[in-house]
C-alpha cells in the first residue's frame, strides 16, 4: 500500500507535467482547430532555455521560470506569426506539414548546437521529507505546486478575463469575432504565447525532475501529451488536465506492477479504449456543441 | 455629411462575381434598406462594408475612406455589423456575449450602464443572462445579437436579415427595436428578403438583383412600385 502511495506521488508529478504540455495543444486547437506539432519541441526548448539562463545567471527559481515561460512563449508566438498565419486559409494538411516541419527545424537546430545530452543543473539544493513513511522531495513539491498554480491561473484567465472570453469566442466562431472590434490575430498570438509558455515551463520542470536533457526529448513526451489532450477532449482546458493526469497515473502504475516494457503498451491501449467509448474525449464535446 | 457612400463596390468569390459594381448613399440617421432575392448579393455587400471580405471600389464612412481599415478597427469608428445567422457565441453565456460587444470601450461605468439598459430593453435576456447563449431560441438569439452590437455604441448599424427564421410576432418585436434604435440617432443599413416589412420602415431603399442595383427610391416609393410588388411582394 505504501509502495502504491509512493508511486502515486510520482504519478502526480509526471501527470502534472503532461497536463501542462497538453494544455498547449488544447489551447491552440481551440482557436485554430489545428494541432501544433511543434509543441513538443517547444517543451524541449523550454528545458534548454532553463539550462542556458541558469548557467549564465544565478537567479532564483521563480525568476528563471518566468524568463523561460516568456522566451518559450515568444518563440511559440513567433512561429505562429511567420509559419502558420500565412497558411491559415490553406488546406489543413499544409498547416500540419508546416507544424511538423517547424518542430523538425527546432529540434535539428538544437541538436546541431548541442549534439550530446546535457546535464541540467539543480537550481536549489533539494531536501527530502518524510510524510508518514512516504518520501517526497522539495523538488517534487515544487513541480506539483507550480504546475497546479499555472493550471488554476490559466483556468481563471480563460473563464474570467475578457481575453479568455475572446479565446473561447474564437473557438466557437472566429469569423464573427472581428465584428465586435476584437483583434483576432492579437488574441491568437496571445494564445500561442500562453500555450508555448506553459510548454516551456513543463520542459523546465521535466528537466529538473529527470535532469539530463537532449534535443530529442520533446518527441516522445510531446506525442504523449498530445494523446493526453485528445483523450481529455482536445480544445477543452479541463480535459487536457484530466488527460494529463490519467496518462501519468497509468504509466507510473503500469510500471509499478509490470515490467517497464509494458508501460507504453498498456497506457496507450487504455487510452484507445477510452476514445472508442468517448470519441470526443472525456470532457470534449461534438463540434459546435462546445458549451 | 452622409453616413456611408458606396462607390462601384464589387465582391468576388474566386471566379464568381457576387456584387457587380454597385453605388449607393446612406444618409445620416436614416434607415436604408437593401432588398433582394436569395443570392442577390446582400450579405456580400454588408460583409464588404464591415471589412469581413476583400472588395473592389470605394467605401466612404462619415466622410473618410475606410478601405484600408481592418474589420475590428471599423467597429471602433462606430460601424457595427449584426451578421447573417446572428453570430452568437453559443458556448458563452448571454452576459459574456454582451460584454464582448463592449471590447473596445474603456469607460467601465458607461459599459455597466449600457449592459443594464440592454437587459432592461430585452427582459428575456435578463432572465437568461447566465445561461449559455446556444440554448436561446432563434428570436432570443437575434435580440442578443442586436443588443451585443449596441454595446459598442455604434453610429451606424448593419443588419443582415434580422427577421430570418422568426415567427411573425417576433419579427414585429425586432422591427420595433430597430425603429427605436434608429430613433435614438443610429443610422441603419437593413438587408432583407422580407421586402414588405423592410420597405415599410425604410426612409430610402434599393433593390439588388444578381449583384446589381435595379431600382432605388424612398421606402414608400418602392413599396408602391409595380415592379417591386410583382417581384417581391407577391402582388
Ligand atoms: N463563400 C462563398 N463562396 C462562394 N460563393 C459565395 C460565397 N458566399 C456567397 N457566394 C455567392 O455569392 C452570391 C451572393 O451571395 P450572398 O450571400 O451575398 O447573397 P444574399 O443576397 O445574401 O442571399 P440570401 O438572401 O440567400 O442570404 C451567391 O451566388 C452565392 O452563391
Ligand atoms: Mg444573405
Amino acid at each position: 500500500m505504501e509502495y502504491f502511495a509512493q508511486q502515486a506521488i510520482n504519478a502526480i508529478q509526471l501527470g502534472a507535467i503532461y497536463a501542462l504540455i497538453a494544455l498547449g495543444y488544447s489551447l491552440v486547437y481551440g482557436v485554430l482547430t489545428m494541432i501544433n506539432f511543434a509543441h513538443g519541441d517547444l517543451f524541449m526548448v523550454g528545458a534548454f532555455f532553463c539550462l542556458i539562463i541558469a548557467s549564465l545567471f544565478p537567479l532564483p527559481f521563480v525568476v528563471i521560470l518566468v524568463l523561460v515561460m516568456l522566451s518559450t512563449g515568444f518563440l511559440g508566438a513567433l512561429i505562429e506569426r511567420v509559419a502558420y498565419r500565412p497558411l491559415r486559409s490553406a488546406p489543413r494538411v499544409s498547416a500540419i506539414i508546416t507544424a511538423l516541419g517547424c518542430g523538425l527545424v527546432i529540434e535539428n537546430l538544437v541538436s546541431s548546437l548541442s549534439p550530446y545530452a546535457k546535464p541540467m543543473p539543480a537550481l536549489f539544493s533539494v531536501t527530502g521529507y518524510n510524510l508518514g513513511g512516504l518520501s517526497i522531495s522539495s523538488l517534487q513539491i515544487l513541480i506539483i505546486g507550480v504546475s497546479i498554480l499555472l493550471m488554476v491561473g490559466l483556468d481563471f484567465f480563460i473563464r474570467r478575463t475578457s481575453f479568455g472570453m475572446a479565446m473561447r469566442a474564437i473557438s466557437f466562431d472566429s469569423r464573427t469575432v472581428p465584428l465586435l472590434g476584437i483583434p483576432l490575430n492579437k488574441v491568437i498570438s496571445v494564445t500561442f504565447l500562453i500555450g508555448a509558455g506553459l510548454g516551456g515551463a513543463a520542459g523546465m520542470l521535466y528537466g529538473l525532475a529527470y535532469p539530463v536533457i537532449a534535443a530529442s526529448m520533446g518527441v516522445l513526451v510531446g506525442w504523449k501529451a498530445f494523446i493526453a489532450a485528445v483523450v481529455g477532449g482536445i480544445g477543452s482546458i479541463r480535459g487536457a488536465v484530466v488527460g494529463g493526469f490519467i496518462l501519468g497515473l497509468v504509466e507510473v502504475m503500469t510500471v509499478a506492477v509490470l515490467p517497464s516494457t509494458y508501460r507504453d503498451l498498456i497506457a496507450y491501449s487504455l487510452l484507445l479504449v477510452i476514445l472508442i467509448f468517448k470519441p470526443y474525449g472525456l470532457l470534449g464535446k461534438a463540434p459546435n456543441q462546445k458549451v | 455629411m452622409n453616413a456611408l457612400e458606396v462607390h462601384d463596390l464589387t465582391v468576388s468569390y474566386g471566379d464568381i462575381r457576387a456584387v457587380k459594381g454597385i453605388s449607393f448613399t446612406v444618409k445620416q440617421g436614416e434607415i436604408f434598406t437593401l432588398i433582394g432575392a436569395n443570392g442577390a448579393g446582400k450579405t456580400s455587400t454588408l460583409r464588404a462594408l464591415s471589412g469581413m471580405l476583400k472588395y473592389g471600389g470605394k467605401v466612404v464612412y462619415q466622410g473618410a475612406e475606410i478601405d484600408d481599415i481592418a474589420a475590428d478597427k471599423r467597429v471602433g469608428l462606430g460601424l457595427a455589423h449584426v451578421p447573417e445567422g446572428r453570430g452568437i457565441f453559443g458556448n458563452l453565456t448571454v452576459m459574456e456575449n454582451l460584454k464582448l460587444g463592449a471590447w473596445l470601450r474603456k469607460d467601465k461605468t458607461g459599459v455597466a450602464e449600457d449592459l443594464e439598459r440592454g437587459l432592461t430593453a430585452f427582459p428575456r435576456l435578463r432572465e437568461r443572462k447566465d445561461q449559455a447563449a446556444g440554448t436561446l431560441s432563434g428570436g432570443e438569439q437575434q435580440m442578443l445579437a442586436v443588443a451585443r452590437a449596441l454595446m459598442s455604441r455604434p453610429k451606424t448599424l448593419l443588419l443582415d436579415e434580422p427577421s430570418m427564421g422568426l415567427a411573425p410576432k417576433l419579427v414585429q418585436d425586432i422591427y420595433r427595436v430597430v425603429r427605436e434604435i434608429n430613433a435614438q440617432g443610429v443610422t441603419i443599413v437593413l438587408v432583407e428578403q422580407n421586402a414588405n416589412l423592410a420597405l415599410k420602415i425604410a426612409h430610402s431603399a434599393a433593390v439588388l438583383e444578381t449583384g446589381s442595383i435595379s431600382l432605388t427610391g424612398t421606402g414608400a416609393e418602392l413599396l408602391s412600385d409595380p415592379r417591386v410588388q410583382a417581384a417581391y411582394l407577391g402582388a
